[in-house]
């Protein structure tokens, strides 16, 4: 299934911004983590279709994933 | 005494003459200082129901105990009024330098009252005051006013100054200090304006006493490595300012577009955090030991100064539509030089683009001004000009979004909270934030209980977003911690990695005393309530606590928010009831007595 990863701030860093990523069924948002060597650590602010979501959620095709390291208030 | 100077400065603007007085330590310390203290002043002064532009009100500078001090962020002072804008207690918080300057010169604050028979500025040095005429300086922008007055005083004078903006009374005026920080909200550089008094100038030598030096060292220390350890406060504001949460809070779908007709905005990446710092940032510029540094300073064109922050970039973007960076740098800018709140500049000129959009306001009330319709970039930096200036059209803008959208017939389509316009979160998809913004004391605002902390962030712990339960809870703790943490002195972004046993800990060591956390959340409660006093009695009841109807009514239309409104009926009576008030809203006799408001 394909799974748009939406990456922000710091983890842009050698990954780009919009990274599309072909997972097979039944993979989880650790998974899509583990494809873009992003390590928990660096996982502060998690959504999938703009809600909370925790790594061990299934993924489904064609859903969006937002990943935010530590990042400001304002 | 310890933490506070004990010296509160008077300047009668009419007499023309300047006192000093004994600060009153026991009340000091019963609200604190800054914020709180200010307050109390105020209930204690100035009649509430006073006209705000009259010389009858008072403007206090009012510094924290810990301001001055070797605390992380410890530069911070109020400016305490009754606001123009919303007819409540305004308090509008600022950093830089300046308010640390006060304390080293030997003032924990500095009240204006009366109205000077033609335009004046202060000079302290230390003991020394002057009053002067600054009808030289009058009409000139923020740079031009700091640039003569350096010239003056040198550059190692610390300078706080209206623009134009507050010399012709707009609402939305802020006070500047130290060229581009802000006391920006509420309109209380129209109350400096009223006075006729352009700019503070104040250089001082001495030092705030500390009681205990060692513990201080120790807090300090603790304070710092909790500070550097927190992902929020050690890496993510240093590295890309507020401006970073324009995509967080666009990716939840609460980002407010188009004058909140929308919660998404299509452009978000080409005005975030990621883009300006990849374009435009030149440096960070942090205020009076500050070791989080969210100021940023950016270089666009031929503009140079501080900014944008996340609301700025905001109000001038997304809400009006608008996806070029450089123009909202500039807006920003103006902003600055004029002396207006970004927040209620932009959100105004969004609500100006939806009457313009519904057919309210016809072309020709533009003149020669560029359309202010959405999306148009050019129009947002040609009007916030004008808005400073208050030519033409700008006039109606410079009174901000309600009085605009009420001369329309439609107040309704203004986006404002007791007349304040509100800031960069929609509460549809964010339910304890919605009940913060509607119980405000100042109005529509994010910083009185700065609920996205838990409820986007996840600090100190994550909470659902559109869950209700708990929310009335959340908003009221967040509420009290921040009015002590506005009246200490310090920075409200420390509390993204500091817990009110850490405030308490450098205060004690600071001042003396030995007060416990919760004791500090206290205070928070009673300086709450206090405010709460001084709005019923100008008349500000609890029927202004809510939201805009749009954000009660229309369900947001897409996005990950899509479907939900903001069920305020459903929060209130349990927010009424856990502060102890009654079930309209106010506080009852017994909480008062319980809290010793008097
Ligand atoms: S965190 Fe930002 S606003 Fe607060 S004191 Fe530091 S630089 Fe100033």
């Amino acid at each position: 299934m394909r799974i748009e990863a939406r990456l922000f701030a710091t983890l842009r860093t050698g990954r780009g911004k919009v990274v599309e990523a072909e997972l097979a069924e039944g993979a989880t948002v650790q998974d899509l983590a583990d494809a873009l060597a992003i390590p928990p650590a660096e996982i502060a602010i998690l959504l999938v279709g703009g809600r909370d979501a925790r790594l061990d959620r299934p993924l489904s095709d064609g859903d969006v994933v937002s990943i935010f390291p530590p990042v400001g208030g304002g | 005494m310890f933490g506070y100077n004990g010296k509160i400065l008077r300047v009668d603007l009419t007499k023309r003459t300047v006192k000093v007085e004994a600060l009153d330590e026991a009340k000091a310390k019963k609200y604190i200082g800054g914020r709180g203290f200010g307050t109390k002043m105020m209930m204690d002064e100035v009649d509430p129901g006073v006209d705000a532009l009259s010389p009858a009100n008072k403007l206090m500078i009012v510094t924290g105990p810990l301001t001055g001090t070797a605390t992380p962020t410890g530069g911070r002072y109020m400016a305490v009024t009754k606001s123009p804008l919303t007819g409540t207690i305004a308090s509008s918080n600022s950093g830089g330098y300046f308010g640390a300057e006060l304390k080293f010169a030997g003032w924990d604050a500095v009240i204006f009252e009366g109205k000077a028979s033609g335009p004046v500025y202060i000079n302290i040095i230390d003991d020394k005051v002057e009053i002067l005429d600054a009808g030289k300086l009058w009409g000139k922008v923020l740079s031009e006013t700091t640039d003569a007055l350096e010239a003056v005083h040198g550059d190692k004078a610390r300078i706080l100054a209206i623009g134009p903006a507050g010399e012709r009374l707009s609402l939305l005026a802020a006070i500047m200090n130290d060229r581009w920080r802000a006391a920006g909200r509420s309109g209380v550089g129209a109350v400096m304006g009223s006075k006729n008094l352009k700019a503070v100038v104040v250089k001082g030598s001495g030092k705030v006493a500390v009681a205990d030096e060692a513990a201080l060292k120790e807090a300090f220390a603790l304070c710092m490595k909790k500070i550097k350890e927190n992902g929020v406060t050690g890496t993510g504001l240093p590295t890309y300012g507020t401006a970073v949460l324009v995509n967080i809070i666009n990716e939840n779908g609460v980002f407010p577009t188009n004058n909140f007709q929308e919660a998404v905005f299509a452009k978000a990446e080409d005005i975030s955090g990621e883009t300006l710092a990849e374009k435009y940032l030149k440096k960070k510029d942090p205020c009076f030991r500050c070791p989080i540094a969210c100021g940023r300073y950016c270089e666009v064109d031929d503009i140079k100064g501080g900014g944008p922050e996340y609301e700025t970039i905001w109000a001038f973007g997304a809400d009006c539509g608008v996806s070029s960076l450089k123009d909202i740098i500039k807006a920003n800018h103006w902003c600055n030089e004029y002396g207006i709140d970004t927040i209620s500049a932009g959100a105004t000129l969004a609500a100006a683009m939806e009457l313009y959009q519904k057919g309210l306001v016809k072309k020709e009330e533009f003149g020669d001004g560029p359309e202010l319709k959405f999306g148009n970039a050019a129009s947002i930096v040609e009007w916030t000009k004008r808005m400073g200036m208050g030519t033409g059209f700008g006039a109606k803008l410079a009174k901000g979004s309600y009085r605009l959208c009420d001369s329309y017939g439609v107040p309704e389509l203004s986006m404002t909270v007791k007349k304040q316009e509100l800031p960069a979160y929609d509460p549809r998809g964010i339910m304890g934030h919605g009940v913060q913004y509607a119980t405000s004391n100042r109005g529509g605002c994010h910083v009185r209980g700065y609920m996205i902390s838990p409820e986007i962030l996840g600090l100190p712990e994550k909470l659902d977003r559109l869950e209700l339960a708990g929310k009335p809870q959340w908003a009221k703790i967040f509420q009290d911690f921040t009015a002590a943490i506005d009246s200490v002195g310090l920075c409200l972004f420390t509390s993204f990695a500091m817990g009110a046993d850490d405030y308490a800990a450098l205060y004690n060591a600071v001042c003396g005393t030995k007060i416990t956390g919760a004791e500090f959340i206290t205070s928070g409660e009673r300086i709450w309530n206090l405010e709460k006093q001084y709005n019923l009695a100008a008349g500000i009841g609890p029927d202004q606590d809510t939201l805009p109807p749009r954000l009660l009514k229309e369900p947001v239309p897409a996005g990950p928010s899509k479907g939900h409104v903001h069920p305020l009926d459903k929060l209130l009576p349990e927010y009424y009831s856990l502060r102890g008030w009654d079930a309209k809203g106010v506080p009852t006799k017994a909480k008062l007595a319980e809290l010793g408001v008097d």
